[in-house]
């Protein structure tokens, strides 16, 4: 078996003030050793995607697996093997990035001794300075925090990685330092990344397929090469506004 | 995972959350000089009335101090991860709901215990209290037993939190509140107005207030407050599994509605 991940006819609907359709039946499989990514506009439902797959959220209808496990089900057989990074840093801000590091892997069942050298190792090759690793995380720039939780999210060696727009709002230097090491990350045996992001350059460089999300539905999907190839364009953006009608700059600036 | 993750999984929150009291170490004392100045306070009141009122108004301000501590702490510790966001985190992780709950069941514990000890010898000291001809180990029995009480009723108080960051701040409060009117801390049930009065009966704090009174003052045996120990005992082992029943319940239930997103 190479399937990681396997979702069939997602879907999701929250009550609100106002019903919100956030997925709606979504179907894809990712393979192992693959970086999967989606990409789409603010509000396209892609978090509801990755909440589902993380265990936080149940679907309406339709089901997913991860490495053959239910995620509704069988919860307790997914948790070991993933970990996410969220768009917001979400930490204790009050502490240090070690004490927050530290929380995490007592969580996974890790040692403080395994958690340190992990996390150094994983900081150090992300561009983080040692000596911010005792301070209070609420002193860190947005960019370093986000390197923080880069590092919770690899250092627990998971098998299958959920990237939850790991790059959004960072300083271009972060972002750079980040995309690089999910790249060289997907050297390690077994690692599978599904990455969801706003930015088009980074899916076609970094990602092995891509999907277009809008209004939670898959609208394309397959690799960056392949879409250009079908729809005849020269990068995504453009292959974006064939298949949705919609100028993905103008989406952008809207959010 | 292996009962040594486990036993990781439980110290992840005592740990965390003493960092947190560490970092906020100011406001800790902050706190702590109120407590012992609103227990100093409420202690020369009963010395204006006589002497023997200002043991009996003291019992109270120890035994309030200690139960308000188990309870706010265990609602306050799923409410801060609600307001940070990693209550996300928390829950994705590989680690039991048992675990979880009982990790911060035991921060409580020993937060309450370090903080009741330090007012307790401040007021001890304070007030010259000698404790002839009390019954001394029944004390730290009642303890216990409505320790174990209070923490199933913030077990209980913790889906607030869980299901709503700020209205549950609100009503767990309230509810902090109510017990502290109900209860009997600083004087007898009896004098609440006869429609209040049910209420105290369902408040473990007016039976831990009664026990401790009667251990300390009259010097009870335990024969005597054996009833009641059992009582308190009770309340312990149904409130403790019914509240990690409904956090399971209401885990799913948000889990269902998208309760547990703060943003992104
Ligand atoms: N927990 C939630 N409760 C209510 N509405 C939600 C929740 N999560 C997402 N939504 C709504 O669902 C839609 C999709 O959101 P989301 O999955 O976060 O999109 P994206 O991550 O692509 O920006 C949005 O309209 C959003 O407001
Ligand atoms: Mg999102």
């Amino acid at each position: 078996m190479n399937i990681a991940v396997q979702c069939e006819e997602l879907a999701k609907t929250f009550e609100k003030k106002n019903r919100v359709i956030a997925l709606d039946r979504v179907s894809f499989t990712v393979e192992k050793h693959e970086i999967f990514g989606i990409v789409g506009p603010n509000g396209s439902g892609k978090s509801t995607l990755i909440r589902i797959l993380s265990t936080l959220l149940i679907p309406d209808t339709g089901w997913a697996r991860i490495f053959g496990h239910d995620v509704v089900r069988q919860y307790g057989r997914v948790r070991p093997c993933i970990n996410r990074v969220s768009v917001d840093a979400a930490f204790f801000k009050g502490i240090s990035a070690w004490e927050n590091l530290r929380y995490a892997a007592r969580l996974y069942g890790l040692s403080s001794g395994v958690a340190k050298e992990r996390t150094l190792e994983i900081l150090d090759r992300l561009g983080f300075e040692r000596k911010r690793y005792y301070e209070p995380l609420e002193d860190l720039s947005r960019g370093m925090q986000q390197k923080v939780a880069i590092a919770r999210a690899f250092f627990t060696a998971p098998m299958l990685l959920l990237l939850d727009e790991p790059t959004t709002g960072l300083d271009p230097r972060s972002k750079l330092d980040v995309q690089e090491y999910v790249r060289r990350s997907m050297n390690q045996d077994g690692l599978t990344i599904i990455l969801t992001t706003h930015d088009m350059h980074e899916a076609e460089s970094l990602c092995d397929r891509v999907a277009i999300i809008i209004n939670g539905r898959f609208v394309t999907m397959g690799k960056p090469s392949e879409l250009l190839a079908r729809y005849k364009k020269n990068n995504l953006e453009e292959v974006f506004l064939e298949v949705t009608g919609r100028e993905w700059k103008e989406i952008e600036y809207e959010s | 995972m292996n009962p040594r993750g486990h036993a990781y999984g439980s110290i992840a929150f005592i740990e965390r959350n003493f960092a947190l009291i560490k970092r906020y170490i100011g406001w800790e004392l902050v706190f702590l000089t109120y407590n012992v100045v609103n227990a100093l306070a409420i202690g020369l009141i009963g010395a204006t009335m006589g002497k023997d009122k200002v043991l009996y108004l003291v019992i109270g301000a120890m035994v309030w101090g200690f139960l308000s501590i188990l309870f706010h702490e265990i609602s306050e510790s799923i409410a801060w991860e609600r307001w940070e966001g990693t209550i996300e985190y928390t829950f994705m992780a590989p680690i039991s709901r048992f675990v979880h709950l009982i990790g911060n069941c035991l921060h409580a514990v020993a937060y309450g215990v370090v903080r009741s000890t330090i007012i307790l010898l401040i007021l001890v000291v304070f007030f010259g209290i000698s404790v002839e001809g009390a019954n001394l180990p029944a004390l730290f029995v009642i303890f216990v037993v409505s320790g174990l009480s209070f923490v199933g009723l913030g077990l209980v108080a913790a889906i607030l939190p869980l299901l709503s960051t700020e209205k549950g701040a609100y009503a767990t409060h309230i509810f902090e509140a109510v017990l502290l009117l109900i209860s009997g801390v600083y004087y007898e049930i009896t004098v609440l107005p006869v429609w209040i009065r049910p209420l105290s009966y369902i408040s473990p704090a007016t039976y831990t207030l009664r026990a401790m009174r009667a251990a300390l003052l009259d010097g009870a045996s335990f024969s005597e407050l054996l009833p009641t120990i059992l009582l308190l005992l009770a309340i312990g082992f149904v409130l403790i599994p019914l509240g990690m029943l409904v956090f399971k319940q209401a885990e799913y239930y948000a889990k269902k509605t998208g309760k547990l997103k703060r943003s992104g």
